[in-house]
């Protein structure tokens, strides 16, 4: 399967020189298309929307179940109340450490093995590029690796329990390996003619001409990252370590059916939930519309070699 | 070094162009007439010629081979507690063998075989509502003509896909709650109220409606990137034949993209048994259980929450070796019947 990144207009080209006119039948499926199309946009947004609607509104409206595109009762008290939680931008400050100390330990390790195994020569290739694929495929299971982290590591309440035991993902590892095969040759050997070491070309020929692969190698890392909270929930029993995910998430669960009768205390405004999940979001909004793009050439870039 | 190019002599040039100017540089920085003179065969080195000549590129191996031994490899021998006693503070290995007694235990346990049905059934629901309808979705733009308006469509609907599983779960439950928007709907047309969350036989619905909603979009991606690598002149040819667009999607445009089809169906099918269990953990309550719970959240109860280490590893086998048996027999059909695969 051979991939362009850019995309050409396929449907424009296709449609540019027929000597035959649309059908009718054709011409009503387009409208319908648009109208199809357009629905799907306005499913996928709605919940975004009703979530900022509610994050505005007073509490009253959302119980009643007024509540839907726009905000009700509007307010920017609920705002004040969350941001004015230490704990929560305790939390907020730990997802950013998670998500820069993760990262960079996932690039560091990712793109030197990527390097590595890109080298048609190295002795032993085939066997790194299996050690890594199998995992692909088969793992070790969710308690086995409880036991490692937690009691064989004693990596419990410890940042390292969350960065460390996910930092390579072998997806990953291939996208930049094909890159790095693709890597012209000739600028390697004449950086090798002046004098420079295989560190030498790595850190100073190969990295700054992949600047497009490592920015995007480096998105699918951190947004991973700043969404993960599972391998947190397991390994932090410390509220001071969590990350916002986690504290997001012990607060719906809070605020879910009370089936422990104990729990019916803590029920938890609507609004102060969309509040929390607005602001936890709101990064990866923002730069949505810069970074989607690096995502999508970086899932071409992976399928290119499959 | 003497022994690499001792066997240059002997070996013929089989390495391509590209692949011996790649081998040059991968070694070491001097010595420019050496390397030239030096495509070798990966094959006839030994590995102390091979470290010695490449130890540089060796040693960015080291920490990634460590940590898959450690984080990948070390926990697949873990899995050997499955057949062993584990006890808190023992061995992490386990104490003693019990052969099968765990897997004896689940198979006879009731409640393991509800849990495993619920994987079943929602794991085929999920495959077949969601890996179908990108595929779909992908036509559909395919269809549009106005490069903006598609480029637009595609930044909405591959935004679910950035969001942590956290707030679509968050998300979910708001939609669904008694207050919320589905239900208003309902009530608009002057039904009851739902309590959705409370009652197991909406969860299936709740949980594929979800999972729709957060990859259609993204699952986009690769079908339209195959989409436009069909040779037009395909098109053209059948434009005059009189196939008109209905049959050019059915006769060119699917059968060109159904590598890429076959391929993820495979990963699909491969990550069945795996059904969202971080999605599943987040959105079930006890109240649901009699649908919402799977192998794997049964598993993380049992296994972490009552420290029942373990019969929750011999589950976790249990999965990991169908999810293993799935792909490897998906890519083997495929093979045969498509010629498409995985590898």
């Amino acid at each position: 399967m051979v991939i362009n990144t850019s995309t050409p207009d396929l449907a424009a080209v296709r449609s540019e020189p027929t000597t035959v006119k649309d059908t009718r039948g054709y011409r009503a499926f387009r409208v319908a298309n648009v109208i199809i199309l357009l629905s799907v946009c306005a499913v996928t947004l709605y919940p975004f929307v009703n979530l900022v609607a509610k994050a505005f509104s007073s509490e009253g409206f959302i119980a009643a179940g007024e509540v839907n595109l726009w905000p009700r009762g509007f307010n920017i008290d609920t705002f004040r109340y969350v941001m004015g939680d230490q704990m929560f931008w305790l939390n907020y400050r730990n997802t950013v450490l998670y998500t820069v100390v993760g990262t960079f330990i996932s690039m560091v390790l990712t793109s030197t093995f990527a390097y590595a195994i890109s080298k048609p020569h190295l002795k032993g290739r085939t066997f790194f590029i299996w050690v890594a694929v199998f995992t692909m495929f088969f793992s070790g299971g969710l308690i086995p690796n409880y036991i490692l982290v937690a009691n064989v590591l004693g990596m419990r309440n410890t940042m390292w329990a969350i960065v460390v035991p996910t930092a390579i993902s072998v997806f990953n590892l291939l996208v930049m390996k094909s890159f790095f095969e693709n890597f012209p040759a000739d600028l390697e050997e004449a950086a090798a003619i002046d004098g420079l070491t295989t560190y030498g070309i790595f850190l100073r020929v190969v990295l700054p001409l992949s600047k497009a692969v490592l920015a995007t190698m480096t998105l699918f890392y951190a947004v991973g990252m700043w969404n993960s909270w599972f391998s947190a929930f397991l390994y932090l029993d410390q509220r001071e370590l969590f990350p916002v995910t986690v504290y997001l998430r012990n607060m719906i669960a809070a605020a879910g059916p009370a089936v422990d009768p104990s729990q019916d205390a803590v029920q938890i405004g609507a609004n102060i939930q969309s509040v929390t999940m607005l602001l936890t979001v709101l990064p990866i909004i923002c730069f949505y519309p810069f970074i989607q793009r690096y995502f999508v050439s970086g899932i071409m870039l992976g399928s290119v070699k499959g | 070094m003497a022994r690499g190019t001792g066997t240059v002599v002997t070996a013929p040039v089989e390495v391509s162009a590209t692949d011996a100017s790649l081998a040059g540089t991968g070694g070491r920085g001097r010595g420019a007439g050496r390397r030239r003179t030096r495509p070798r065969r990966p094959g006839q080195q030994t590995w102390a010629a091979a470290i010695r000549k490449d130890w540089r590129l060796y040693s960015f191996v080291v920490l990634p081979l460590l940590f898959f031994a450690v984080f990948k490899y070390a926990p697949m021998l873990g899995n050997v507690i499955a057949f062993r006693r584990f006890r808190p503070g023992g061995s992490v290995l386990g104490d003693e063998w019990v052969g099968f007694y765990y897997f004896e235990m689940f198979i006879h346990n009731q409640q393991f075989w509800q849990v495993f049905w619920n994987t079943v059934i929602l794991g085929l629901l999920t495959l077949l509502i969601c890996f179908p309808l990108p595929i779909v979705l992908a036509l559909l733009l395919n269809e549009l003509r106005s490069r903006r308006f598609k480029k637009i469509i595609q930044t909405i609907s591959y935004l679910p896909h950035f969001m942590s599983i956290v707030i679509v779960a968050g998300l979910v439950l708001q939609l669904t709650a008694v207050t919320g928007t589905v239900n208003q709907i309902i009530g608009a047309f002057g039904g009851d109220a739902v309590a959705f969350m409370q009652q197991p036989e909406w969860f299936r619905t709740i949980y594929v409606s979800s999972e729709v909603w957060q990859t259609v979009g993204w699952g986009t991606i690769l079908y339209l990137a195959a989409l436009t690598t069909i040779d037009d002149q395909l098109y053209e040819a059948s434009r005059i034949d009189g196939a008109n667009r209905w049959k050019q999607t059915w006769h060119i445009t699917l059968p060109g993209i159904r590598p890429t089809m076959m391929v993820l169906l495979i990963l699909n099918i491969g990550s069945f048994m795996a059904v969202g269990f971080e999605k599943v953990l987040l959105l079930q309550n006890p109240l649901i259980y009699s649908t919402a719970d799977v192998i794997s959240t049964y598993l993380y109860r049992v296994g972490i929450q009552s420290a029942q280490f373990s019969y929750g590893t011999a589950i976790g086998l249990f999965e990991a070796l169908i999810g293993l048996v799935l792909v490897f027999s998906a890519n083997y059909a495929s093979r045969r019947m498509v010629g498409a695969s995985l590898w």
